[in-house]
């Protein structure tokens, strides 16, 4: 049996949320790994887990799923603490994070822990990997889709695009990227560092079917996962990959920060932490009575 | 003294003849691959857009729907592998090996060895007898950075024969596989009931006065060095050393026991290959072995004609001859 899906957006919001005290709690905790990605990322994760996909955290093996490929595996915080709210391991375990003998690696390890669809970290290969378990699924007539999440970034990355043209040309029309466009990177914002624009027209240009959406909109982006899986599920797997432009706000909820590339690779202090935490509950409570 | 093989080797009784059959590993890769897709479904095949010059086109023209051709991008291609691997396949890529695993060893090393994923991959038109296209076509590293991966097992066949046997134990052994090819045609002198078991070594000929150890083209070399010295009276052990990774240590350890004496011989650089996997064990173990390297002294090549340049590198039969010589006196 699938994940009971969560369909009100209220609730989707309160879970991401709680998803993102966890991220915080792990990292200062750990001391050790990314918070902006994290933070900016996690009301997609909360739609994506909790109101869209197939999966089955009692059956992680489940051959019907839907695959969520981590490409950037930095932010690997928040693809944890998702998986630890859906109940594929026990929340406390999010703790040992980075620690030795923990099943939290650094970046995220295939096999290592339930609900992991792949190995990364260095940047740019996760739509490769995608693309290969799509190209199987069409062999062997799977129906799940494959959601792929990647950063902004690693388009500087020359697999990447070698991977958006192999999408294009075998049609694996059951892919959906979503891509974290922050616009920022360890060095600096994007366009300072290697201006990717523009996205749009590129995957255009490669044949790919593109959206856009404020990806921290819960509301924008759970329809419109929602319209497009539906659309993919129906498509039999032979049309234009798809890509949701997903214009995030790095190191969303936590409001020093919000914005600034010098969150990247940087965690919180125990006080900062504290900071962090009191902003995401006081923004709770504002959900709580809308 | 007449010259003897070993005849639990079942060789090709033709093997010193000028007639014997000339084929390149490239050949024996590619034809036992696509009988290997006749087998068993879950085999898929890949290349970056070199499909007849690494021999994939046999597997393409009988199994087109479970054929991918990536065009030249071989970092995504290892990567795509992975994906397929992920979901059951057995995948079989390959292109030239100063690409592949030269361009995509990150991938290699994250999306493949670190997973254990069953991809089996060849490196084709490997070593110096690569020949005309010159210095950044002929891969003399490939060795050193494949068997310094975790989990990954490292075939350098000898010929085409062994090239298709390798081809088949990569398949039915589980996790990654590297293969090193050539493009080079060249004496096919073992037999189909020659034996072959990764990571076993065959001892091609049975000697106490010097050992010699080779992989790929330096075997057929090797036996003719040793054929050489067998009309002054010299006995040479010839030991096929297919297998780089796992390596066969006991096998080398008791001859080294036997005779202390060892030329280690491949077309590659001296340095991270074969000889320094076989070094760094027997350093270990204790064992005081006089060891001469034979392979690419730190250097890059230059076109040429391939087995012109097998001399001209100190890599053809008559410098594995000479090193022998050099280490009896």
């Amino acid at each position: 049996m699938a994940f009971e899906k969560i369909k009100s957006v209220k609730e989707l919001k309160l879970a991401a949320s709680e998803i993102r005290c966890d991220i915080i709690r792990m990292l200062v905790e750990s001391k050790s790994g990314h918070t902006a990605g994290s933070l900016g990322m996690t009301d997609i994760f909360a739609a994506l887990y909790l109101g869209v996909a197939n999966h089955d955290p009692k059956n992680p093996d489940w051959d019907g799923r839907d695959k969520i490929l981590l490409s950037n595996g930095h932010i690997c915080p928040i693809l944890y603490a998702t998986l630890a709210y859906c109940d594929y391991f026990p929340r406390s375990e999010l703790m040992t994070l980075r620690k030795l003998g923990s099943h939290l690696q650094g970046h995220p390890h295939w096999g290592h822990l339930p609900g992991i669809e792949n190995t990364s970290g260095p940047l740019g290969q996760g739509l490769s990997q995608a693309c290969g378990l799509a190209l199987a699924d069409k062999l062997d007539s799977r129906e799940g889709l494959i959601f792929c999440l990647t950063s902004d970034g690693e388009h500087q990355e020359g697999q990447t695009w070698e991977a958006v043209m192999f999408a294009s040309k075998y049609k694996l029309g059951k892919i959906i990227q979503i891509m974290d466009r922050n616009n920022i990177q360890i060095d600096g914002n994007t366009e300072d560092i290697m201006p990717l624009e523009s996205l749009k027209k590129k995957y255009e240009a490669f044949n790919w079917e593109v959206h856009e959406v404020d990806g921290n909109d819960m509301s924008a982006v759970l329809s419109l996962l929602e319209k497009l899986s539906a659309k993919a599920r129906s498509s039999g797997g032979n049309s234009a990959p798809i890509i949701i432009i997903a214009n995030t706000l790095a190191s969303k909820g936590f409001y020093s920060a919000e914005g600034s590339y010098k969150w990247h690779g940087k965690t919180p202090s125990k006080e900062e932490g504290e900071i962090a935490l009191a902003d995401i509950l006081a923004a709770s409570e504002k959900i709580r009575a809308e | 003294m007449e010259f003897k093989l070993n005849k639990k080797m079942n060789l090709n009784p033709a093997l010193f003849e000028p007639g014997c059959k000339k084929e390149s590993t490239r050949d024996g890769w590619g034809r036992e691959l696509a009988v290997l897709g006749g087998e068993d479904e879950k085999i898929v095949a890949l290349t970056a857009d070199l499909s007849g010059s690494v021999r994939t086109n046999w597997f393409e023209e009988k199994y087109p729907n479970r054929f991918f051709n990536c065009g030249v991008a071989e970092q995504n291609m290892a990567s795509v592998s992975a994906g397929l691997a992920m979901a059951g396949k057995i995948v079989y890529f390959s292109s030239f090996a100063v690409f592949s695993p030269g361009r995509n060893w990150d991938q290699i090393r994250v999306n493949i060895a670190y997973n254990n994923l069953n991809v089996k991959f060849s490196g084709a038109h490997a070593g110096i007898t690569t020949g005309p296209d010159g210095a950044t076509h002929q891969a003399l590293e490939d060795i050193a950075i494949m068997r310094v991966l975790p989990n990954m097992t490292v075939v350098v066949p000898c010929d085409a024969k062994q090239a298709q046997k390798a081809a088949r134990g990569a398949y039915e052994r589980d996790g990654p596989v590297y293969i090193r090819l050539g493009r080079e045609n060249i004496p096919v002198f073992t037999s189909d009931s020659t034996p072959f078991e990764i990571g076993k070594i065959n001892v091609l000929n049975d000697g106490k006065d010097v050992v010699i150890v080779a992989c790929g083209v330096e075997v057929y070399a090797a036996l003719l060095a040793a054929k050489k010295l067998s009309c002054e009276g010299i006995n040479a052990a010839v030991l096929d050393c297919h297998t780089v990774k796992p390596l066969d240590i006991e096998t080398i350890e008791s001859y080294a026991k036997k005779c202390p004496k060892m030329i280690i011989c491949e077309e590659h650089q001296i340095n991270g290959g074969l000889s320094g996997a076989i070094c760094e064990q027997l350093c270990e173990r204790g064992l005081n072995v006089k060891v001469a390297r034979i392979g690419v002294k730190d250097t890059f090549g230059e076109s040429g004609n391939g087995l012109e340049l097998l001399k001209e590198y100190g890599l053809d039969s008559e410098a594995i001859y000479r090193a022998c010589k050099k280490m009896i006196e």
